[in-house]
């Protein structure tokens, strides 16, 4: 490893403020959603140009020096972290929209393009990038690749790998690689179904092209309250059995719900221990017919109240409830940890109990938003971090619960990624041939193992330094958790 | 083989090897000269589904009609609508020839849908990659990497899927264009309109084109749906029952591709239909265009390699599924460069590379 020649090198690609070596400059970098972990980097770089992407990873690779791709920041697994002893490449500047073609239903954007801007792009032509993550009003494309994020509407429009047509990508060893076409359809691998979600492993991609679906014609959006987690569970087994496929069913707890109360008065029924949002969206008939069915299953289940968006402004009400849950809950608590992992839908009632039985053993708050359509569990671990010991007890909550997941034949991530977070958990729902065969893969990406290093694989680096607190940007109210 | 262990010993004996399952795609299931065929179709049965879940698991032999008879007694069927069904085709063929049907339009292809694999890599070793639940973000995705890989990667033995509710009733609009320019017209509107079509076929014929355009729902709400799409086709005639019926099941069975001629599978996207067709005057008698414009499935008499110049000119690749051996890949190569390294990986001895 050679980071003097690097740094020399690369004063020589970039000016002065693009190339940062100050402490101050380096401290947005240090960490990402995952509060807890903190490192600093050697130095920042910040491309604007594809080249210089390029450029900087042949430098990366030539001196052996680690290097790790950032967009906004958002990863929950911890994603993003810096390498101590490495660099960061923020790639925030190459955010433009390279070309948009309505007809073809596809966006080419590079990895510095915020989700959401994708949407307004293509909304004047009745279209939509379907992959909606909490974050995505600040969260960039490259990331959701890097990551395959989700959001609330995966059950029927599946994950970002579903809507990610083609991909040129750096190598970390500076091949430069062109994978997939402009078809939903193609012949031989699916290699960009691989790279996605490789958690940078792979590199970086350099450009992306989406597929873009019509937005639903119309959406019709039920709240229902229950008295019972257990309850509302059911309801959701029934929807599910009615034949129905709504684009989202949404659920959360009491504690969530008064963290949401008091943040955002989304004004949802009072003394609800469960709260169910259900989505049915498509052609009006369609939606219509469906509507009558959904009403059924729910007058049959247990809620005691029963809401349903009147217009747009009153759908975005209920749903700025549920989106904004993750920053509610972070008023009630110095800190928290984000779970992700999943269960088949039909032990959710099960996890749930248990994750109750734990929090009480551990005398921790868990508060619990969860996509239930998916089976997909956002446990969020309440903790205060200046309380010695107190991270120490939330992460061993959170590894149980991970260990449930596994036990229960789930997932130990639905949507964040492995990261730095769950690494030590990979083995655990794989087995040894398995990991293997990915670390082998990766090292015939990657020979020198310098792309997005400690990721994924377990104990291959020094545990980060912690943190305490929000994340600045948190605080600021510009990112959420999900 | 029936069992794992046969198939891992296969593998580790050192022939070059082609797995088989039910042979409905002799193009890619045919072992070139000097390989030996793998037949995994025993290999055969469904281990888990729970219609709650909106997923099964099954082995790799399973035939796609067992599934679907399975599927169907819960309400529930396989969205990417696989092809080639009645004909024998088995799960492990279509996720490694990485074919899906005309319904794919709505929801996605087999891709979009496989959740799980379990493989024999080319070390005899057996890897699972994915899991069993409809959302999973952990390692590498192993899945969606052996969807296409046509064997070369490993012999899969285990799926998971995702499924979804089957619409009630189904629809069909077709509209006769007199133009193959009109017809691409009309194709782009419904392409880019709100509404949710099932499957969105294009059928060019001397001069003209059909097409084909199906809606699935709930049956009261049909009607007023079909209408809408008359409404941006300028009319056409609806197709209902049986008759609907054996349209798709037609499409999908390729029975309109005449016994012993090539079938080869071109992506493309809508854009480049005019330009393909130009391109095969002369050479290819029978086109179907799936999906949106997002698959061409070109039918000749003549060897499928016949294809490969044309599909050049035009930056397109092609898949020849029925047709001689060792023509299966046809026109431009994409992602040669990741392709090696992850041959290297899997397959460093070329085991499987029948």
């Amino acid at each position: 490893m050679n980071i003097d020649g690097l740094l020399a090198s690369l004063a020589q690609l970039y000016p002065p403020d693009r190339l940062l070596r100050q402490p101050g400059e380096l401290t947005p970098y240090e960490s990402d959603g995952l509060t807890a972990y903190r490192s600093r980097p050697v130095a920042v770089v910040i491309p604007e140009t594809q080249e210089e992407v390029m450029e900087t990873v042949r430098l990366c690779h030539k001196h052996a020096v680690p290097f790790v791709a950032r967009g906004s920041g958002t990863s929950l697994s911890g994603g993003s972290l810096p390498v101590k002893e490495g660099i960061v490449i923020a790639l925030n500047r190459l955010n433009h929209i390279l070309r948009l073609d309505p007809q073809e239903r596809i966006a080419v954007v590079e990895p510095g393009v915020i989700n959401l801007d994708v949407s307004k792009a293509a909304a004047p032509y009745g279209l939509y990038y379907a992959p909606d993550p909490a974050s995505q009003q600040v969260c960039t494309i490259g990331g959701n690749v890097a990551f395959n994020s989700g959001g609330a509407h995966c059950l029927k429009y599946g994950m970002t790998s579903n809507h990610i047509l083609a991909i040129k990508a750096v190598l970390p060893d500076g091949e430069v690689v062109h994978l997939g076409s402009e078809s939903t359809e193609g012949v031989g691998p699916d290699w960009v179904g691989l790279f996605v979600g490789s958690e940078g492993l792979f590199g970086i991609a350099l450009e992306i092209t989406l597929r873009l679906l019509p937005r639903p014609e119309t959406y019709r959006t039920v709240l229902a309250a229950y008295h019972s987690l257990e309850a509302a569970g059911h309801a959701v087994a029934s929807i599910v059995a009615s034949g129905l496929l709504p684009g989202a069913i949404e659920m959360m707890d009491r504690l969530a719900i008064q963290a949401v109360e008091a943040a955002v008065h989304p004004n949802y029924p009072e003394g609800a221990e469960a709260i169910l949002i259900v989505e049915l969206e498509g052609d009006a008939e369609q939606v219509e017919e469906e509507y009558k069915r959904l009403s059924q299953v729910i007058q049959n289940s247990a809620a005691y109240a029963v809401r349903v968006a009147q217009d747009e402004a009153d759908r975005q009400r209920i749903w700025k409830g549920r989106k904004s849950a993750f920053s509610a809950v972070g008023r009630l608590s110095p800190d928290f940890i984000v779970q992700d992992g999943v269960v088949p839908r039909s032990r959710l009632g099960e996890v749930l109990a248990e994750i109750e039985r734990l929090g009480a053993a551990y005398g921790i708050r868990v508060a619990n938003v969860f996509h239930a359509g998916d089976g997909n569990l956002h446990p969020l671990i309440l903790y205060n971090g200046r309380e010695p010991g107190a991270y120490e007890q939330a992460e061993a909550l959170a590894g149980e619960i991970l260990r449930i997941c596994i036990r229960l034949g789930g997932s130990i991530t639905g949507e964040h990624g492995v990261g730095i977070e769950k690494r030590d958990y990979l083995p655990e729902m794989f087995t040894e041939a398995d990991v293997e065969a990915m670390w082998r893969l990766r090292c015939a990406m990657d020979p020198a193992q310098i792309a997005n290093r400690g990721k994924m694989f377990p104990g291959s680096e020094a545990p980060a330094l912690r943190a305490i607190g929000l994340h600045p940007l948190e605080r600021a109210g510009v990112i959420s958790r999900e | 083989m029936t069992t794992i262990e046969d198939i891992r010993s296969a593998v580790r004996e050192g022939a070059r090897l082609l797995p088989r399952g039910g042979g409905t795609k002799p193009g890619l299931s045919t072992p070139t000269e000097g390989a030996a065929s793998l037949d995994v179709s025993g290999l055969a049965g469904v281990l888990e589904y729970d219609p709650g879940e909106f997923t099964f698991t099954a082995l790799a032999g399973t035939r796609l009609a067992e599934v679907q008879a399975l599927l169907r007694e819960h309400g529930q069927y396989l969205p990417f609508d696989p092809p080639l069904v009645e004909k024998g085709a088995t799960l492990g063929g279509t996720v490694a020839a990485g074919l899906s049907g005309p319904g794919r339009y709505r929801y996605g292809g087999v891709r979009d849908f496989i959740l799980g694999v379990r493989f024999v890599d080319g070390h005899g070793e057996v890897i699972r990659g994915g899991g069993k639940v409809v959302k999973n973000a952990a390692g590498f995705d192993f899945p969606k990497m052996m969807v296409g890989s046509l064997g070369q990667l490993g012999v899969l033995v285990e799926l998971t899927f995702k499924v979804f509710p089957q619409p009630p009733a189904y629809l069909t609009v077709s509209r006769r264009c007199p133009t193959l320019a009109e017809a691409v017209a009309s194709l782009y509107r419904l392409y880019t309109a709100r509404m949710d079509i099932d499957a969105l076929d294009l059928l060019p014929g001397d001069g003209t084109a059909t097409l084909q355009v199906r809606i699935g729902g709930l049956a009261a709400a049909l009607p007023a749906r079909a209408e809408r799409v008359r409404a941006l086709l300028g009319g056409g005639e609806i197709v209902q029952g049986t008759e609907e019926d054996a349209l798709w099941r037609d499409a999908r069975e390729f029975a309109w591709v005449p016994s012993g001629w090539a079938l080869v599978k071109v992506p493309l996207t809508p854009r480049r239909i005019v330009e393909l067709e130009s391109a095969l005057a002369g050479k290819a008698p029978l086109r179907r265009y799936s999906s949106g414009g997002n698959v061409a499935w070109v039918a000749l008499p003549e060897p499928p390699v016949t294809l490969h110049a044309p599909l050049m000119a035009l930056g397109l690749s092609g898949l020849a599924v029925f047709g001689p051996p060792g023509q299966a890949r046809l026109g431009v190569r994409l992602g040669e460069a990741f392709e090696r390294r992850v041959k290297r990986v899997f397959d460093p001895r070329h085991r499987l590379s029948g």
